[in-house]
């Protein structure tokens, strides 16, 4: 055996300004491949240059993916970047995902769209590194120079002679040449690419057609048991009491016992457990349990409540100024017009469709998980901590993903798995019904946010203000509680952090500019949503600067475009995108009676502008029939996952636009299931045209990026199609039938 | 607990669970047929659909009693080898993302488009109206089911 040896160490720190700011991403270059001491069996020799790639003799190829496959597309975005660089035939890579093994994997996690943008660079490099230690073989064995060989599809080629050899058939000779820095690689540059920026079908698709796929709630290991359970209701209550009487004679039901709430967690419920044979006779012994709850400090909180509460919280003193640019509040005291607005979205469930589930066996001396996650170091840590097990006898395996959007960054349901299945002998799979799902989720937060705006006697908009209020995520949810100390969590900056990105008004040029925000307190658990802050900061924003152009009369469209009057990079591409959307949408042609656009615009490190075509139904209805998206994600590194990504966080969007809406009453949520949280149906699905600007740039995520302008816009062709303004989500139907009456 | 005798994907099975068990978890967790998904268990999101004697079923709101001799068909036995045209015109439309919905989703279409060989867009809208897809592939979805019934290339 070779023994394991540090090449370079990289450390890839990124910061996703465009979502949640605080979600680190790593990545470490390790460590010398090792080649498999040949079994006695004579198995083929493996190739490991690298901790991500494995090459057999017989030309295949394994990918080893760290990031969580949710859906977004890291099994196949991964290996096209590390093929790229291999130069080899697409149908010999296969993909595994990589063993939750953090000193070597420092990317087990994914979040803040970060995924494409942090692994852009390293996976590339793990692919040259080992196609240059190929070439460096195939040269020793011609006793040829490296220069005149060159890899081609799967091979090495001698130029001057046209000798050809496999990788395969180099994969003992590579095994032996010293670590080439990947460093020192010089990458390809973007016209000589082969896979990036080519729609390439996707490595886990054909499982997802015939079921063989495996999700969390699919694993299955010998023995096993099923578990579910009865969690209380109220954010902050308790058990008070329970009769596992009548649960205990369900057939199938094996034990009945209490589970604490988690000692990092804020709100969990705890509750009882409930393990059977399967997941049905769990469900029936559930249901056979007496309960009693003490709803403890959060009884009295209710939606309605907290309206008032963040009413309040927008004309109290801010706890956070944010940005101050000019004297906005000043001039906004006596400006010739001022315009003021509050826009509000309410609490939203993530309602994956695969809900919450982890299957744990606790041995002796090992833990086994098995979970659809999108953190899995942090599982392995939490479970590690909690059962005084060392991190390496924790072992995680990471699965499919039945989506995520936000809600598997936290680990609550994991750490839940380990307590039911320490108390048993065997496997326990911890699934959490849809009620359970819907009502315990880390919501997105309630807000609320406050415009002004100043025109000047020549009509020039002057001045801007936003308050923003939120029930924030900062000391809500157990990845904050666990990166940052209790101290830092209650620090004013921090807590603004989270909540007020997006509402900055830049690049638009209005000379006073004011951004503060003040916290609203609830029991409710709160966190990362798709697009996290931008998820409702651009429906007032955006909402506003239309408001603001008709109270000026002026199109929404132009007036966008005259206040970004700079040639800044970042001015360029927006009117870039701004354009393109218009133009693609037909922006300023006539439509139909009864239909109106609308338009809203970001900027950042990505770019992008969306155009609604809506029209409103007699009973107050909206129906979105089309969405026009333009793009600037830099190079997007599989178009046709830019399109997809970007058709479904529009329609996900939506739902929080038209239908959902967690309500809360007691200090418990109202809704349980998809009749009372409906979310979009295939019916309400609009058409969607996504345009991608071409671009060099390194890529950037879109993962949430389709998902921020569509409050906005949406609201903003109401207006247009009925005179109406909607400053509040999701839309209520009465305020649109009332007004047409 | 009684014995009930099912058939599925044309293999005949004798299980042993309380008969109002819903076909879903028999299929899960007695027989680990796992393509099939639970969502949520109350008919409202299609997950779990599958064939009964070719008509779509939502299989959480099957009693296992009720099936009796009917043919039972899920995801699994849909083709051997992904061949059913639904399952073709999946992959060409690159339908998936996470994926979680889509053995539902494919079985509802391909129970459709059986009775329905050549839909409108409001007949594909119509019935596949109670699948809840939250990645919202619903787009792809419908192409793709334009392209199983020839209507596309």
């Amino acid at each position: 055996m070779i023994p394991q040896t540090q090449v370079s160490r990289r450390e890839f720190l990124k910061t996703s300004a465009q979502t949640t700011g605080s979600l680190i991403l790593g990545f470490c270059f390790p460590t010398r491949g090792q080649v498999q001491e040949p079994a006695s069996g004579g198995l083929s020799r493996v190739f490991k240059p690298n901790a991500w790639l494995r090459i057999t003799a017989d030309n295949q190829i394994t990918v080893l993916v760290e990031k969580p496959e949710l859906g977004q597309g890291s099994r196949t975005y991964t290996p096209m970047m590390i093929a790229e660089e291999l130069e080899v035939d697409w149908s010999n890579i296969h993909v595994e995902q990589a063993p939750t093994i953090p000193s070597i994997y420092q990317g087990l996690r994914t979040g803040g769209s970060g995924g494409v943008a942090s692994t852009f660079t390293p996976m590339r490099q793990v692919g040259a590194q080992a196609r240059e230690m190929l070439i460096t073989a195939a040269a020793q064995q011609w006793k040829a120079k490296k220069r005149d060989c060159r890899a081609e599809n799967g091979t090495v080629v001698h130029g001057p002679t046209s000798r050809r050899l496999s990788y395969g058939e180099l994969v003992e000779a590579a095994s032996t040449v010293p670590l080439i820095n990947p460093d020192e690689i010089t990458l390809k540059q973007p016209k000589d690419f082969r896979f990036i920026g080519k729609p390439i079908a996707r490595t886990d698709v054909p499982g997802k057609v015939d079921g063989r796929a495996v999700f969390g709630i699919d694993v299955r290991v010998p023995d096993m048991l099923f578990g579910v359970i009865a969690r209380c209701p109220f954010f902050g209550g308790n058990l008070q009491s329970f009769d596992a009487t009548a649960a205990k004679i369900v057939p199938g039901v094996r034990a009945v016992f209490p589970v604490p709430p988690l000692p990092r967690h804020f709100n969990t419920a705890g509750g009882v457990a409930v393990v059977a044979d399967s997941t049905w006779a769990a469900m029936q012994g559930r249901k056979a349990l007496a309960l009693k709850w003490d709803k403890g400090a959060g009884g009295n909180e209710s939606t309605e409540n907290l309206r008032k509460l963040v009413v309040q919280r927008a004309v109290a003193p801010p706890t956070f100024i944010a940005l101050d640019r000019g004297d906005a509040l000043d001039v906004l005291a006596d400006p010739l017009k001022k315009v003021e607005a509050s826009y509000e979205s309410p609490f939203q469930a993530h309602a994956t469709m695969e809900p919450m589930n982890t299957t744990v066996h606790v041995r002796d001396n090992e833990i086994e998980v098995w979970s659809p996650t999108q953190f899995a170091d942090e599982v392995q840590d939490e479970i590690a901590k909690l059962s005084g097990f060392p991190l390496d006898k924790v072992i995680v395996h990471m699965t499919l993903s039945g989506g995520s959007f936000g809600r598997r960054y936290q680990w609550d349901y994991a750490a839940e798995a380990w307590q039911v299945a320490k108390e048993m002998k065997k496997p326990v799979q911890l699934l959490w019904t849809r009620e359970d799902d819907m009502q315990h989720d880390f919501y997105r937060p309630y807000n609320y946010q406050r415009l002004s705006g100043g025109f000047d006697n020549q009509g020039k908009l002057v001045a801007w203000s936003t308050r923003v209020v939120t029930t924030p995520i900062s000391g809500s949810n157990l990845y904050t509680g666990f990166t940052e100390s209790p101290e830092t969590l209650k620090d004013p900056a921090t807590v603004a952090a989270l909540e007020w990105y997006g509402a900055d008004i830049a690049p638009y040029s209005i000379p006073n500019f004011r951004l503060d925000y003040a916290p609203a307190d609830s029991v409710v658990p709160r966190s990362w949503w798709r697009s996290v802050a931008s998820s409702y900061t651009p429906f007032a924003k955006e909402s506003f600067v239309d408001e603001l152009a008709h109270a000026s009369g002026r199109d929404p469209f132009q007036f966008r475009m005259d206040l970004l009057p700079d040639k800044s990079p970042e001015t360029v591409r927006l009117r870039a995108v701004l354009q393109l959307a218009a133009e693609s949408a037909g922006w300023g042609k006539p439509l139909p009676k009864g239909r109106g656009r609308g338009i809203a615009c970001r900027s950042g490190d990505t770019c992008n502008a969306q155009v609604a075509e809506v029209s409103v139904e007699d009973d107050g209805t909206v129906k979105v029939h089309r969405v026009v998206s333009a793009v600037d994600c830099g190079i997007a590194v599989n178009p046709d996952g830019v399109r997809a990504m970007t058709e479904g966080a529009i329609n996900f969007a939506l739902t929080a636009v038209l239908t959902g809406e967690i309500t809360i009453k007691d200090g418990a949520v109202e809704q349980s299931n998809f009749h009372d949280y409906p979310v979009l149906r295939i019916d309400q699905a609009p058409e969607v045209e996504v345009h991608i600007v071409p671009s060099v740039e390194d890529p950037r995520g879109v993962g949430e990026l389709g998902a921020m302008l569509v409050p906005p816009a949406v609201a903003n062709a109401v207006f247009a199609a009925t005179g109406v303004r909607v400053r509040r989500l999701p839309i209520d139907p009465q305020l649109l039938k009332r007004s047409q009456s | 607990m009684s014995k009930i005798a099912i058939t599925i994907n044309g293999k005949s099975h004798i299980i042993d669970v309380p008969p109002d068990t819903p076909l879903l978890w028999v299929l899960r967790d007695t027989l680990g047929l796992t393509g099939t998904k639970y969502g949520c268990g109350m008919g409202l999101c299609g997950a779990c659909t599958v064939h009964l004697e070719g008509e779509a079923r939502r299989s959480c709101q099957t009693p296992v009693s009720s099936v009796g001799a009917k043919k039972i068909t899920t995801i699994e036995g849909l083709s051997p080898d992904r061949s059913h045209p639904v399952q073709r015109a999946w992959i060409a439309e690159q339908v998936p993302q996470c994926g979680y919905c889509q053995s539902g989703q494919i079985m509802q279409a391909a129970a459709f488009l059986a009775t329905t060989p050549h839909p409108t867009r409001e007949q594909i809208d119509e019935a596949m109206n109670g699948n809840i897809c939250r990645c919202a592939t619903y787009q792809r979805i419908r192409r793709a089911i334009q392209r199983a019934s020839g209507q596309k290339d």
